[in-house]
């Protein structure tokens, strides 16, 4: 279970990329998460639910109860649009510092 | 938008919640599902998971707090601190009862001395407000006299209005019942120079405040026009006596038998500081031509004045000083009948002129609350820290659990800020008892009585109060716990491990000690300065005294003679009464505030022709008055009713010389000072206006002859030592004085006698108030007010002081012995006599005592110093104040030790080792 430290803010940005592709419950975020990265990052799930609700709040993601394929019960989370522009807003940034930090890393 | 969500959150909390819970379950239920694809028995499965999930309380708890509101969480806190202590109530109620004391008691203190020491005065730019008073030669402050008004009205500019008061106390009569009221007389400046207009009608001008032919012994022409009888009431007595009448503008009134016009009304809030009591004010109507020998000369006037812009108290009492040179020229003749002119003035500000009298007592009570506050903090901080004590465990398991330290501390503190509040809120309840009792207990003439109560200020000042001891008394337990290393506390069972906390309760255990001890020798010093002045000899006996006063109008009696023939058959009746012993009248009441001073010139200092003259206080008795109060003879004979013969009064006025001159006792120390050893029986003195006139070359004034020499008596207080006095038959005296005091004494009980007097003197005349009805005993009690209000504060907080210090000393001592169970068993297995173990627990006890008491004593060495102005016959130093506060807290920190060590000699040493 060990997770390399994640720049601040970074898991925001990967649960609103994750959640790019549609509609998603928190468990299948963290396994989406934890399956594309070749379990490099591990969500845990104690600062997932906290980042959800913080999303929420901001109201970059809608939530709602659905079914899954089981038949069970979830919430679900939407990517809104003001998500969306964060996203977008954020990614550049994110490409932006890591080209930055990659400079630095290589001409150092 | 973020708000209305975290609005909506908040409203449907629990759905929230409920979904949060839901969600989760969901992702363990999930995560269990793949670990048992992966191969994991079920149950192994979902512990797995649930090990991949991680404390689901903590994280709940973390997104419950990033969608609620902070205080939220605070609510949380405080909701489960409210739990704590209702688990624990013996604990929570002895805390919040001391803390309520505390809070209570500080808050009302606060709020009586908050008017007089700290606010500013209810007027407008109050600062701009002063008193003037004439500088006598030696520098101190004498009453002027409308001359200095008239004087220094019409020539100083530093002022924006200037007007002089008098106390009056006109009879109303034309109601029910004759009543006597408080009152002021004022020029007519005086509400227009304090800021404040009347609620109804209007306030004076001056075309009111005009000479009406009054107060002069020598009667003159009236020039120009008379000034106007009209008065302005307060708003309290306007709905007292007249129900609130919204006509009562313009209405007559009957006051000493003369009608007054009421023309205003002030208004509810107005505050008069100058004379609280005062319910209704008439113009002064002094005389602007001053002529001589009249009231216009006597320094009894009271003077306020409003600063003008910018000018300072001292370029005010610059300019007044030049003014007063020039005055001493122009008025010489009258200042000089009148005791000489003044070197100069003193301005002071209002404010400070009010309330520096008062100004020790309260500095030394508002200490005296301070550290009982600061005991009872020190009380809870203890009684926190032993119940941190005993709760280690469970900090520790909420650590293990995952609680950050942060919301540990948090936790803590939110206790504490409960129980303060709770203190507080009781302590609000307290405080307004309080106040009650301090209003009831308060020394008559404390300044601003009347704004001495619970408002938004004390308020705002006992929340501040109760914030900051919630942070005091929190923050050393809560640091201790929340610092505490989990591991070691679980690991350790709750019975040893006390080093360091037993340390800290040590310590504060001694200060608590020695506060108690500082409060306690304040309290000490200050019964003992009382039991002192209550030892004096007042140079009467005033057991079984009653005394009351009759105030005769002015109008119904004149000539004087009328009067003294009335106050002669009211004590004819009086005298009828059964039970009665002896009864007298005399013009002025020892040890009641009364202060009657004449001017006397001694034949023999005459003849020697230095007539600098001698003050004395003059009493205007009835034959009867001294056999009463039994103030001893000491020499000659007392007055009796051959005293009564109409003698020469006011024959250098009415031309009517001659007669026999007047019988008068003098003080012992009077006729000492003026005689020595000689024989002062047959001296002859020339008394008060006789002594004026004489002066003002009227050299044939009538003499009174010596004819006693009667004990010393305690005239103005216990303290004070002045007492040259001398005693004439109101018969014989100039004037027939409108105001006696009676002086009863009886068989038996003398309040018992109250109605029956009041009903000897009515049956005389119906119409006469009889007001200030008290014991003699009550008087002189009554005369050290100021005192005696400060010994009974610091008798109380010292009491409490002393008790909590016990508790403290025995709180410690009792965690302490059962935190030691163990060791104590091993001695005792091993041997230990039960005196030994008796004597170990005394003395680790009394040595926080005797540090304590040495480090109290220092710094009770130290705080006496505030006060000595209160301390009377003793050195702030008194040694026996010292020892027997030492003997005091010794004893009852010997009985606190000895509880626990008696618990601890008990203990049996196979059970404590086979608990373990």
């Amino acid at each position: 279970m060990s997770t390399p430290d994640l720049l601040p803010g970074t898991l925001d940005l990967l649960i609103l990329k994750t959640l790019a592709r549609g509609p998603l419950h928190g468990y299948a975020i963290a396994q989406i998460i934890k399956r594309t990265s070749d379990e490099v990052i591990i969500v845990e799930e104690g600062s997932l639910y906290p980042a959800l609700q913080r999303l929420w709040l901001r109201e970059w993601v809608k939530a709602e109860w659905r079914k899954t394929e089981t038949g069970r019960r979830a919430r679900f989370y939407t990517l809104t649009a003001k998500g969306r522009e964060q996203l977008a807003t954020e990614l550049s940034e994110y490409k932006l510092m890591i080209s930055a930090i990659g400079r630095v890393l290589q001409n150092a | 938008m973020q708000l209305l969500k975290k609005i909506s959150v908040f409203i449907r909390r629990r759905k929230f919640e409920h979904e949060l819970q839901e969600e989760m379950a969901f992702h363990r239920d999930q995560a269990a599902g793949d670990h048992r694809e992966r191969g994991l028995e079920a149950a192994d499965s979902r512990s797995a998971a649930a090990r991949d999930f991680g404390n689901p309380t903590r994280m709940q708890e973390e997104s419950v707090e990033t969608v609620a509101f902070r205080w939220e969480t605070t609510w949380h806190d405080f909701r489960y601190a409210l739990r704590q202590l209702r688990q624990n109530p013996g604990f929570a109620a002895t805390a919040i009862v001391i803390l309520a004391l505390g809070i209570g008691a500080t808050t009302a203190i606060f709020s009586a001395v908050n008017p007089i020491l700290f606010a500013s005065l209810p007027y407008p730019h109050p600062r701009q407000i002063v008193s003037i008073y004439e500088r006598n030669n030696g520098g101190g402050p004498r009453m002027p006299n409308f001359a200095d008004y008239v004087g220094l009205n019409e020539r100083s500019r530093s002022f924006d209005a200037m007007a002089a008061t008098r106390g009056w106390q006109p009879t109303i009569t034309g109601g029910d019942q004759p009543e006597r009221l408080e009152g002021q007389r004022v020029s007519w400046p005086y509400f227009r120079m304090l800021g404040v207009a009347p609620f109804m009608g209007r306030d004076f001008e001056s075309a009111d405040d005009l000479w009406r032919g009054e107060g002069s012994i020598v009667d003159g022409p009236i020039k120009g026009s008379m000034g106007r009888n009209v008065v302005v009431l307060s708003y309290g007595f306007w709905r007292r006596r007249f129900a609130g009448d919204p006509n009562i503008i313009g209405q007559n009134i009957k006051l000493d038998e003369t009608e007054f016009t009421v023309i205003g009304v002030m208004p509810a809030s107005f505050e008069n500081v100058i004379a609280p009591e005062a319910e209704l004010w008439a113009p002064l109507q002094y005389n602007s031509a001053l002529p001589r020998a009249s009231r216009d000369w006597g320094h009894h006037l009271r003077f306020v004045a409003r600063l003008r812009g910018n000018i300072t108290k001292t370029q005010a009492a610059s300019e007044l000083d030049v003014i007063a040179r020039t005055l001493a020229q122009i008025y010489a003749p009258g200042y000089n009948e009148a005791g000489g002119p003044p070197s100069g003035y003193l301005v002071k500000s209002l404010q400070d002129d009010l309330t520096s009298s008062a100004r020790p007592a309260l500095l030394a009570v508002l200490s005296a609350v301070m550290l009982l506050l600061i005991i009872a903090c020190v009380n809870v901080t203890n009684l926190l820290l032993a119940r941190g004590a005993q709760r280690r465990t469970e900090f520790a398991m909420r650590a293990a659990l995952g609680a950050a330290r942060i919301r540990l501390l948090r936790q803590l503190m939110t206790e504490s800020l409960v129980l303060a509040l709770l203190g507080g809120a009781f302590g609000l309840v307290v405080a307004v008892v309080g106040v009650r009792a301090l209003i009831l207990l308060s020394p008559p003439g404390l300044p601003r009585l009347s704004a001495i109560r619970i408002d938004g200020i004390v308020f705002a000042f006992a929340l501040g109060v109760t914030a900051l001891i919630g942070m005091l008394i929190g923050i050393i337990p809560a640091l201790r716990a929340a610092s505490s290393d989990p591991h070691e506390s679980l690991q350790q069972s709750s019975s040893r491990a006390t080093g360091g906390r037993q340390w800290t309760r040590r310590v504060l255990v001694v200060a608590e000690v020695s506060l108690a001890m500082v409060l306690l020798v304040s309290a000490g010093l200050l019964v003992r300065s009382l039991q002192r002045l209550f030892s004096v000899d007042t140079g009467f006996d005033a057991g079984h005294l009653i005394t009351l006063r009759v105030q005769e109008s002015g109008l119904r009696y004149r000539p004087d003679d009328a009067r003294v023939r009335f106050f002669q058959e009211a004590l004819d009746r009086v005298r009828e009464v059964p039970g009665v012993e002896s009864a007298g009248f005399t013009s002025q009441l020892p040890l009641s505030g009364d202060q009657d001073v004449y001017g006397s010139l001694f034949e023999k200092d005459i003849a020697n022709g230095s007539l600098g003259g001698d003050a004395m206080f003059r009493y205007a008795v009835t034959p009867g008055y001294i056999e009463t109060m039994r103030i001893p003879l000491i020499h000659g004979r007392l007055l009796n009713e051959s005293d009564r013969a109409d003698v020469s009064r006011f024959c250098f006025l009415q031309q009517r010389c001659g007669a026999s001159p007047a019988s008068v006792l003098i003080s012992q120390s009077f006729a000492k000072r003026k005689f020595g050893s000689a024989d002062p029986i047959g001296q002859r003195i020339r008394l008060g206006p006789a002594a004026f006139a004489y002066l003002n070359d009227h050299t044939d004034t009538p003499w009174s002859t010596i004819v006693g020499v009667v004990g010393d008596v305690r005239q103005l207080s216990l303290a004070g030592t002045t007492s040259d006095a001398i005693y004439v038959a109101n018969a014989q005296w100039f004037w027939g004085d409108q105001e006696m005091a009676l002086v009863v004494r009886t068989h038996a009980d003398a309040e018992a006698l109250v109605p029956m007097l009041r009903k000897a003197i009515w049956s005389v005349d119906k119409d006469q108030p009889i007001v200030h009805i008290s014991t003699m005993e009550h008087l002189v009690a009554q005369s050290e007010a100021q005192r005696r209000f400060a010994m009974i504060i610091f008798e109380a907080f010292a009491l409490v002081a002393l008790v909590l210090a016990a508790t403290g000393i025995y709180g410690v001592l009792a965690g302490s012995v059962s935190e030691r169970t163990r060791e104590i068993g091993i001695r005792s297995a091993l041997g230990a006599t039960r005196s030994k173990i008796l004597n170990l627990v005394l003395r680790q006890g009394m040595a926080l005592a005797c540090i304590g008491v040495t480090l109290g004593l220092a710094g009770a060495l130290f705080a006496t110093r505030a006060l000595i102005t209160l301390l009377f016959g003793i050195s702030r130093l008194d040694p026996m104040t010292y020892a027997g506060v030492v003997i005091l807290l010794a004893a009852v920190s010997a009985i606190a030790c000895w509880l626990p060590a008696w618990r601890a000699a008990g203990i049996d040493p196979a059970i404590t080792l086979r608990a373990e």
